[in-house]
């Protein structure tokens, strides 16, 4: 069992880097009036077909061969469904994939969002061939992150050198406070 | 908010400086598990920990990078150490602070931990 929703969104984008993904882009947006949070996870990766989509939701369905049981989506799908919101993925063979989590935000079920700035970090860093779109929304407050835009000005300095990711960090993390006010999600 | 400005200035700096970057071969190579089972056990904290070291000791030659399953769920969070020419050494149940020792004794002493290593 993951112990926050950004854990489940770091296992669930791994999903999409094995899609063989371009574009992943990652939105996470809160809503205190409607308390809800959103996660919406899309990729243009492989795709599953309509087999697949239908027994991804089952624990005993992988596509591995190194164990038999795969247990990223139906953890993600029971930690917002605890909370009374909901889960859904649409998938489109060779065209990509989408995640929509919905939790209740109020619920006393419900996970915290977590270090959120650390998944980001972990998968931007790791998978420096794949552009992330990252949306973090807070009310009517938002940043955006867009590793196109950096790598148009890094021309070939990847952005895992040390002075970039070192950026990178920086960049995710005081933008989240100035959204959020450094309240806890 | 911090500006994109900034990040051009990161690039003209590192352009001034010529590539000096290693071969494949000369690497020493750090291997976190983070498939559902490493993850769901603390995987990130390490794999953050392994960077930051990397990066506040200015470490060259020194690769962090992920893997998925490799089909021992049990001894999550597993990561995997490989200096050129030597064994690879294989590091069981790590946290933010083992990782913090392995780097310090291993990939700067080069002395391996043992008693993190799976028997």
């Amino acid at each position: 069992m993951m112990t926050e929703i950004s854990l489940n969104i770091l296992d669930v984008a791994q999903n999409s880097v094995r899609a063989n993904a371009t574009q992943i882009s990652i939105a996470i947006k809160a809503d205190t009036k409607k308390d809800c949070l959103c996660v919406v996870i899309a990729d243009n990766g492989c795709g599953m077909t309509k087999e697949q989509v239908e027994n991804v939701e089952n624990p005993f369905f992988t596509t591995r061969t190194t164990r038999k049981v795969g247990l990223g989506v139906p953890f993600f799908k029971l930690a917002a469904e605890i909370t009374g919101g909901s889960f859904r993925i649409d998938s489109v063979i060779n065209e990509g994939t989408t995640v929509f989590a919905k939790f209740v935000l109020s619920s006393i079920d419900r996970m915290p969002l977590g270090d959120i700035s650390a998944t980001m970090y972990t998968l931007i860093t790791m998978n420096t061939d794949k552009n992330f779109y990252y949306v973090y929304e807070v009310d009517d407050r938002k940043f955006i992150l867009d590793t196109a835009e950096f790598k148009n000005i890094l021309g070939d300095i990847p952005l895992n050198s040390p002075e970039v990711s070192d950026y990178i960090k920086g960049f995710l993390e005081e933008n989240r406070h100035e959204v959020d006010n450094g309240i806890v999600l | 908010m911090k500006s994109l400005e900034e990040l051009k200035s990161i690039r003209e700096k590192m352009q001034a400086q010529v590539g000096l970057r290693a071969e494949e071969k000369d690497l020493t190579r750090i291997v976190v598990g983070m498939a559902t089972c490493g993850i769901a056990a603390g995987a990130r904290p390490v794999l953050t920990a392994f960077s930051d070291m990397v990066q506040q000791n200015g470490t060259k030659n020194v690769m962090v990078t992920q893997t998925g399953c490799i089909g021992l769920c049990m001894y999550e969070p597993i990561v995997e150490i490989t200096v050129p020419g030597s064994e690879k050494v294989t590091y069981v149940k790590m946290d933010a602070e083992k990782a913090k020792e392995v780097f310090e004794q291993h990939i700067v002493r080069g002395q391996i931990v043992d008693k993190y290593t799976i028997k």
